[in-house]
């Protein structure tokens, strides 16, 4: 007889619950102190909240995602959003949260921490650490002298089908904003035009482009320094088949990005959740970023990691970051020429 | 039986009962005559209700997209490549369908109907592409070919991970289907391909059809293994509108597009699939075929456990060799991440059944404009990125339920959105199978219409409500953009554990999240392989 089979389609259901709700965390989180979304990954921040916990008490709930969901993900929650804190990977997050008002102001001591060129100009959020665009290239079929100083260099026909790029990732077209705001528009097109009629390797974000370099499939492509010092740390620095260039200080292709943090508007009022952003920018927090991440501390008086040139270096005199705001002209720029 | 049908069963066999009850119905005229009749008003609303949650990220792209104007539409759809991106996407669906279609018939007949050595254990097989998430098997190429790019691999290993969606029911329907009939047409002077076309095919053509269904949806929906592959498509740019432009309407006017062309398919499947009336079944023994033909058949049979799941574990573990964070496996996290994901599995399986019940029992017994309709919107889900669905379901439950946002509730609803489709088309020919004649005559034998059900049609399509519930399972356990939009804070599945691990390099952490993913998906998928589509007479 089949037809008790049924009751086996009731098991599931319930069962699936019951197991759901005995993996899910139990209460001991309740009494966190608020909630931090986290656009940087667990192995990286969880120990420094550890730390955060350590030295004050003060309880975290962490929600951990990739920077640009979890910044659709606070767009869409506007005002009911449960987050208090948003630490994110990129400027360009921040921004788009600070434009819908979503973001409270930051006391000046914590936005007056950094170095003003790598914070927001109205205190909506404040820099953490800084990332520097850089060549990276194949070390085995080049040499740090095969390499051009400056962007223009790399889109000449020398360099035709060897440079890999991502188009549609957020740092790269940072760095075009970047070269419109320095080199003028008709410059940083005609730059653009150059790449695209030079047959680029079209990638969808960094690390895929360090991957390819590694593997020695291209020969250079346009990164952040950082992928490159974590992939290293996963598989020994003398293993690293691509290296990296940085190319002279005040062009385009170097401009530094940074990541940061703001306090939601439900969290005006949450010591607690200053006191975490507060500790972002502490000796404590910036040399944990500067060890783990070789990332730049934007702190003045902390030295930046090993092996990297100075971030004063990297200063562009007439770049800050708010000139990155003008992304759409960035974006619109990029689809005329064809390379998104 | 004391025991009371249990609600996930409900609705839609008993509609189909139901629908059996209709006046002036007998004997094999019962199920044509029940097509042309009205559906009953309560399995409408039913079904409708159902469509419409499957709805909600629709409506949440047009309510996104609602606010520009039509020139912003055709600035957005115009602007760049997307046009381009557009065309690549369905020339990977159309490529990656029609090679699923023609590998997925060919090992399910092979397995089925010729002799072959170890059928039952080339059937498993067959089935462990369903466990290997797309993104996963494309990382395990690069390792091996890292020059791998473009068009060509991204519809080979796409083929190889959705082949069995098609191999599967085929297998299953095979063993339902008469196979004397291609021998009488081979007594008639037909080849055996002819013989095969003309006999067999027309009897395993709706399962095909709509295995084919959900491959060319998966292949419209793909962004991790085409990311992977450099192959731009519509998926980029929505990815692209949503980290790079941080434009929820741009976003929204991109993956309208993609609605779109999941519903050219959806309605390419609709009159593609054809309502061919089932002969009796009666199970065939296989024939012998030499040993040439075995040889020569070989490559076929196992072109997508290798492509699919053999090279690409290969690659993972060759990257977890030259790795150093070898660290020590924190057992109890492990435990507990298969502890949710089988979990949040199990509950996804058993709601989206429940929702694709009355729309598999609508497009089971009835025709017409509103059946079709219905169908249709259950299938939108699958069409679009995770990410799309995560949102639109953060947008609803801050709307309507604030209270649930961020439980398991709505996550688990989000995948029953997501995955729907993968249990309509199976649910559907299995009760389209459930022959009206024995219902009757249960009912002739004084049987209640409750126990008629109970004691007839429920037995008979359970196979493949089975089948519906194993495949939105496996499809759960290898989700991620809606996991991470929509879990409660800090719960993790198999699926986070292994990005919070790839995200940062740490192969050497993430190889055993991902053999543990691909082992706990390939249990389903083993099933799966053994569930007949519908009851039939055994030999």
């Amino acid at each position: 007889m089949r037809s008790f089979r049924p009751v086996s389609l009731l098991a599931l259901p319930i069962a699936g619950l019951l197991l759901a709700g005995c993996a899910a965390p139990a209460e001991e989180e309740a009494d966190a102190a608020f909630t931090l979304y986290s656009g940087r990954d667990e192995d990286l921040v969880q120990p420094l909240i550890d730390a955060f916990t350590e030295e004050t008490g003060i309880e975290v709930e962490v929600r951990y995602g990739n920077t640009p969901e979890m910044a659709a993900l606070l767009l869409e929650e506007g005002d009911a959003s449960p987050a208090d804190v948003f630490l994110s990977q990129d400027a360009g997050a921040l921004g788009a949260i600070a434009d819908e008002g979503l973001f409270t102001t930051l006391p000046e001591d914590i936005t007056g921490a950094v170095v003003p060129e790598f914070s927001s100009t109205d205190g909506s959020w404040v820099g953490v650490t800084g990332r520097a665009r850089v060549v990276v290239y194949d070390g085995e079929t080049l040499t740090e002298d095969d390499l051009p100083d400056t962007i223009d260099g790399y889109v000449t026909e020398e360099w035709a089908g060897r440079l890999g790029v991502a188009p549609t990732n957020a740092s790269f077209q940072s760095f075009v904003t970047a070269l419109r705001v320095i080199e003028g528009e008709d410059a940083a097109e005609q730059w653009a035009q150059a790449l695209a009629d030079n047959d680029p390797q079209i990638f969808e974000s960094n690390i895929p482009i360090l991957t390819a370099v590694n593997d020695g499939v291209i020969e250079a492509g346009l990164i952040n320094h950082y992928y490159w010092f974590r992939q290293a740390n996963e598989v020994g620095a003398e293993n690293m088949r691509a290296q990296l260039k940085y190319l002279t200080a005040g062009d385009a292709g170097s401009i530094v990005n940074v990541t940061g943090a703001g306090l939601l508007n439900g969290a005006a009022e949450n010591e607690d959740a200053l006191a975490f952003i507060e500790y972002l920018v502490s000796e404590a927090g910036q040399q944990y970023f500067v060890n783990e991440t070789f990332e730049y501390p934007l702190v003045p008086g902390i030295p930046a990691p090993e092996g990297l040139p100075a971030l004063e270096s990297l200063v562009t005199p007439n770049f800050d970051l708010s000139d990155l705001d003008s992304l759409a002209e960035t974006q619109e720029l990029l689809a005329r020429v064809g390379l998104i | 039986m004391t025991l009371a049908p249990p609600a996930a069963a409900a609705p839609a066999p008993s509609g189909a009962a139901a629908a059996s009850r209709a006046p002036g119905e007998r004997g094999a005229d019962a199920r044509l005559a029940s097509r042309a009749a009205r559906p009953p008003l309560w399995l409408v609303l039913l079904g409708s209700f159902a469509a419409l949650l499957a709805s909600i990220p629709l409506v949440y792209l047009l309510v996104r997209a609602g606010g520009s104007g039509p020139e912003r539409f055709v600035e957005t759809l115009t602007r760049g490549r997307v046009l381009e991106y557009a065309a690549n996407s369905l020339g990977l669906a159309a490529a990656t369908t029609a090679t699923a279609l023609v590998l997925g018939t060919a090992v399910a007949f092979t397995l089925s109907r010729l002799r072959v050595p170890f059928p039952r254990l080339w059937l498993l097989a067959s089935s462990l592409p369903l466990a290997v998430p797309s993104f996963l098997a494309g990382y395990g190429w690069l390792v091996l070919v890292p020059s791998a790019q473009g068009f060509v691999p991204s519809w080979l290993l796409l083929s190889a991970v959705t082949m069995p969606y098609v191999a599967l029911p085929v297998a299953a329907a095979l063993r339902g289907a008469s196979g004397d009939l291609e021998g009488v047409a081979r007594t008639l002077g037909r080849g055996p391909l002819s013989a095969f076309f003309v006999a067999t095919w027309p009897q395993v053509r709706p399962a095909a059809i709509a295995g084919g269904l959900l491959v060319a949806l998966y292949a419209l929906s793909d962004f991790g293994l085409v990311a992977m592959m450099r192959f731009p498509t519509l998926t980029w740019g929505i990815s692209a509108a949503y980290s790079a432009s941080f434009d929820r309407a741009q976003a929204a006017i991109l993956a309208l597009l993609l609605v779109v062309l999941a519903l050219l398919v959806v309605l390419g499947e609709r009159s593609a699939r054809g309502r061919v009336p089932r002969a009796a079944a009666r199970a065939v023994a296989p024939r012998a075929i030499g040993r040439g033909m075995l040889l020569s058949l070989l490559p076929v049979v196992a072109a997508a456990p290798v492509v699919g799941v053999a090279i690409p574990l290969l690659g993972l573990a060759t990257r977890l060799v030259q790795a150093e964070t070898l660290r020590e496996l924190d057992v109890p996290r492990l435990l507990a991440a298969i502890g949710s994901t089988v979990g949040v599995a199990l509950a996804a399986a058993a709601l989206a059944v429940v929702l694709a019940l009355p729309i598999a029992a609508l497009g089971a017994r009835f025709r017409g404009r509103l059946v079709s309709v219905i169908e249709s919107a259950g299938y939108l889900g699958h069409a679009l990125p995770g990410i799309v669905v995560g949102l639109s379901l953060v947008f609803f439950s801050l709307a309507v339920l604030p209270g649930l946002y961020q439980s398991v509730v709505v996550l688990v609803f989000a995948y029953a959105v997501l995955f729907m489709p993968k249990a309509i088309g199976t649910m559907r020919s299995g009760l389209a199978d459930v022959p009206v004649s024995l219902v009757a005559v249960a009912r002739t034998l004084g049987e209640s219409p409750l126990r008629a059900w109970w004691r007839v049609t429920v037995p008979l399509a359970l196979p493949s409500v089975g089948i519906g519930a194993l495949l939105v399972a496996i499809a759960t356990m290898k989700e991620l953009p809606a996991t991470l939009l929509l879990r409660p804070t800090g719960i993790q599945t198999l699926a986070t554990e292994l990005w919070n691990r790839t995200v940062v390099f740490e192969f050497g952490a993430a190889a055993p999240y991902a053999a543990v993913l691909v082992l706990v998906a390939a249990v389903p998928a083993m099933v799966l392989s053994g569930i007949r589509s519908t009851a039939k007479e055994e030999w």
